[in-house]
């Protein structure tokens, strides 16, 4: 019984912590592409990694200010949008899908390069930039503190705090955005773009305006978790990261202002406890070693994170809050 | 110029070859493997651990494929060394023949020497040929697995995002049969091709002929192909491991000179295969009945069905060829660049990007662009760093989605 309490513990952190954060960020831009505009952003997570590594560099390698780190990172996230949108956004949805998606992994794979290791500090990536950030705590930030049965560094928790702030405005953002005129557009774009187009709006600006927004939505995901985890590796912007997004976003309700950072929450809480579970259970003997031993556990939740990916798509495509008619996508 | 050629070593690797052997030693070890690709192994070469102070800790020569091992009393600082002298003819150490390893405990620590042979050692003219020659192999390899995306997106308008997950399958199925099965590679491949096709029916019947008949969306669709893809891999990282292993028979090949370049056996029979396959392919989409009702069906499915082509039997034909072509071309890649979890995925990519090139939906642009994209990753690395070379076949596919966004052989009516 106390395990289980444990696990919940933790998995309550997870729920709560900065990598919540990352993923509810990460989901309300995908949300804004995806739930509102219906674009298929499959590279979400190239711009947390430039978010991230905008600050890292900006700070650990040029020696600049830490806010000056922060501009440096949004401004890269939108020079990538426009870059990935000017091109693909005229065509049908799966050409930014796959753009996007191979933009991803090939900027994953040029950070951690060799060639590219003296700004990046390639596989290894960069340490030591969030001194400043961390320094601005109200409180202790070495002391550990004990909330809900875990304990959280008190830099853990400034960061998330911020983080969580963050995903307010941005939820704020948003809410107010699509009751504008602007969000009726792109909704309309969403349903149904060549009656957009004979009503004399620019889809094609509307598309891009959109594509960027989420990006830097991205960014400053991608930039709460550097932060929070003090470094910044090129691996750990994981292709994989984006579909749990994706997985988060669609399980709260895709096109819900509050959709995304519920599905964060919850599958971060979701996840982790499966994860402790399963750990719990192998080390009580009650799942035996040959069937699955505790290094497979990383694995399983991919596996998990797939499947519920999978099951969601069908059989509820509206997740918790969503409502189904404003889900049914269709390729365009 | 010469290039240097690494001599490779996979700690992991060795120890899923093996595994009874790894289980029993836990204690801390040091080893490697010598080779070159002209050379192939080397053996017979004497190494010498000693620690730091001097002190001998054990002589060893390489075996027959080129290894070496030696169990260590226990953690710390070791140097190895390596007898140049040894080397047989033609083959020399291009950095120092001593190297200083730290090994934690309970770690099997690689050593790694850095050899050349002097092979490649032409002008640039001789290198852009060798790397044509890979960059054919590597289209060709890559033209396999994507015919059937390229057929799968035309008959059923599917992006199918797991489709790397079927090359996988293949070098998977092949490798377990292989090693595991002590069953020779090719009789490996041809059950791969088989349980292959298997997986392809499997997704059709079991999850893409449903989904159609309760009319999900494509990009409905396409996110459940992600969900596939992410639950395949793993599930692959969690049967297989994270290692990077060669099959039974084809670890350190030696390569034969033809003059202009120089290629392995193995890779000059990836190439014959590739070749002789894809013509197959070609032949049975031009002459044979089916082959005929794929291109119908790609071309326009409701006419195709209102002629009397039964839609549903052609995309199950299409969906296991895919599956079949697929594995093979995983074969041929764990062949060429040893069987890991996510191989397909990453190829996944430069199939997309061949795809587009070609003209997406079009079987014979699937070719095209595909050995197009090979021949492009593979030349690139005479100006780019070998590391990025992929970042290479993904700019192009950029390019192209900005140039050309239907492809070579596509039609403009298809983008939308």
């Amino acid at each position: 019984m106390g395990e289980l309490l444990d696990a919940l513990a933790i998995a309550l952190k997870a729920g709560l912590g900065f990598q919540a954060v990352l993923f509810a960020l990460l989901a309300v831009g995908i949300n804004i592409q995806f739930g509102y505009t219906g674009l298929l952003n499959f590279g979400q997570i190239a711009f947390a990694l430039f978010g991230g590594f905008g600050i890292a560099v900006s700070v650990s390698q040029w020696g600049l200010n830490f806010w000056v780190g922060v501009v440096i990172g949004l401004l890269a996230a939108v020079l990538l949008a426009l870059l990935l949108g000017l091109p693909t956004l005229r065509l049908r949805a799966d050409y930014l899908a796959i753009a996007t998606i191979a933009t991803a992994e090939g900027l994953r794979l040029l950070f951690r390069s060799v060639s590219a290791t003296p700004v990046t500090g390639g596989t290894r990536g960069l340490a030591g930039f969030n001194r400043d950030f961390i320094a601005l705590a109200p409180w202790e930030t070495a002391r550990r503190y004990s909330i809900l049965g875990a304990t959280w560094s008190g830099g853990e928790l400034w960061v998330a705090f911020v983080g969580w702030l963050l995903v307010a405005l941005a939820c704020l953002l948003v809410w107010s955005l699509v009751r504008s005129p602007w969000g009726r557009v792109v909704k309309s774009i969403r349903e149904d773009e060549d009656a957009v187009r004979a009503l004399g709006k620019n889809v094609y600006a509307y598309k891009i305006q959109a594509l960027v927004l989420g990006g830097i939505f991205g960014a400053l995901g991608g930039m709460i978790y550097a932060v929070g985890t003090g470094s910044a590796i090129p691996d750990q912007y994981q292709n994989a990261n984006t579909f749990l997004a994706y997985a988060a976003l669609i399980l709260g309700g895709a096109a819900r202002v509050l959709g995304p950072v519920v599905g964060a929450a919850i599958l971060l809480f979701l996840i982790q406890f499966a994860d402790t579970g399963l750990r719990t259970l192998i080390s009580n003997g009650i799942i035996p070693e040959g069937l699955l031993s505790s290094t497979d556990v990383a694995q399983i939740r991919f596996v998990l994170v797939g499947l519920g990916l999978m099951l969601l798509l069908i059989f509820r495509p509206q997740g918790i809050f969503g409502d189904r008619r404003e889900v049914m996508l269709d390729a365009r | 110029m010469v290039r240097l050629l690494l001599v490779l070593l996979f700690a992991a690797g060795l120890s899923a070859v093996a595994p009874g052997v790894a289980s029993a030693q836990s204690e801390e070890q040091l080893l490697g493997t010598l080779q070159t690709s002209l050379s192939g192994p080397i053996e017979g070469v004497e190494i010498v651990v000693t620690t730091p102070d001097g002190d001998e800790v054990e002589t060893v020569e390489t075996d027959e494929n080129g290894r070496w091992t030696v169990e260590l009393p226990g953690p710390g600082q070791y140097v190895v060394t390596l007898d140049a002298e040894q080397l047989p003819e033609g083959v020399g150490l291009s950095g120092a023949d001593t190297r200083t390893i730290t090994v934690d405990e309970g770690r099997r620590q690689g050593v790694l020497f850095s050899l050349t042979d002097g092979s490649r050692g032409g002008g640039g003219g001789v290198r852009a040929i060798q790397l044509f020659v890979d960059g054919l192999r590597f289209g060709l390899l890559i033209a396999m697995a994507a015919v059937g995306l390229s057929l799968i997106f035309g008959t059923t308008g599917l992006t199918n995002f797991a489709h790397g997950e079927l090359v996988t399958a293949g070098a998977l199925v092949a490798w377990f049969v292989n090693v595991g099965g002590g069953v020779p590679l090719v009789a490996a491949a041809v059950i791969a091709m088989i349980v292959g096709a298997g997986i392809g029916a499997l997704n059709e019947v079991g999850l893409w002929r449903p989904l159609r008949r309760r009319g999900t969306g494509l990009i409905a669709a396409l996110v459940v192909s992600i969900g596939l893809s992410l639950l395949l891999r793993y599930l692959f990282q969690i049967i297989y491991g994270g290692a990077s292993e060669a099959y039974a028979d084809f670890r350190g090949q030696r390569a034969v000179d033809y003059g202009l370049f120089r290629m392995t056996n193995a890779d000059l029979a990836s190439i014959v295969i590739s070749l002789g396959v894809l013509l197959l392919v070609a032949v049975m989409l031009q002459r044979t009945k089916i082959g005929k009702a794929m291109r119908a069906v790609a071309d326009n499915r409701d006419l195709a069905a209102s002629s009397g082509i039964n839609v549903n039997q052609v995309i199950l034909f299409v969906w296991m060829m895919g599956g079949a072509l697929a594995a093979l071309g995983g074969v041929l890649l764990g062949l060429s660049d040893e069987v890991q979890w996510d191989m397909g995925f990453r190829l996944l990519l430069l199939m997309f990007a061949g795809v587009t090139l070609g003209g997406l939906g079009t079987a014979y642009g699937a070719l095209v662009g595909s050995i197009v994209v090979g021949v492009f990753v593979q030349m690139s690395t005479l100006v780019i760093p070998n590391d990025v070379k992929y970042v290479g076949g993904l700019l192009l596919l950029i390019v192209i989605l900005i140039i050309r966004p239907q492809g070579i052989l596509g039609s403009r009516a298809r983008v939308g």
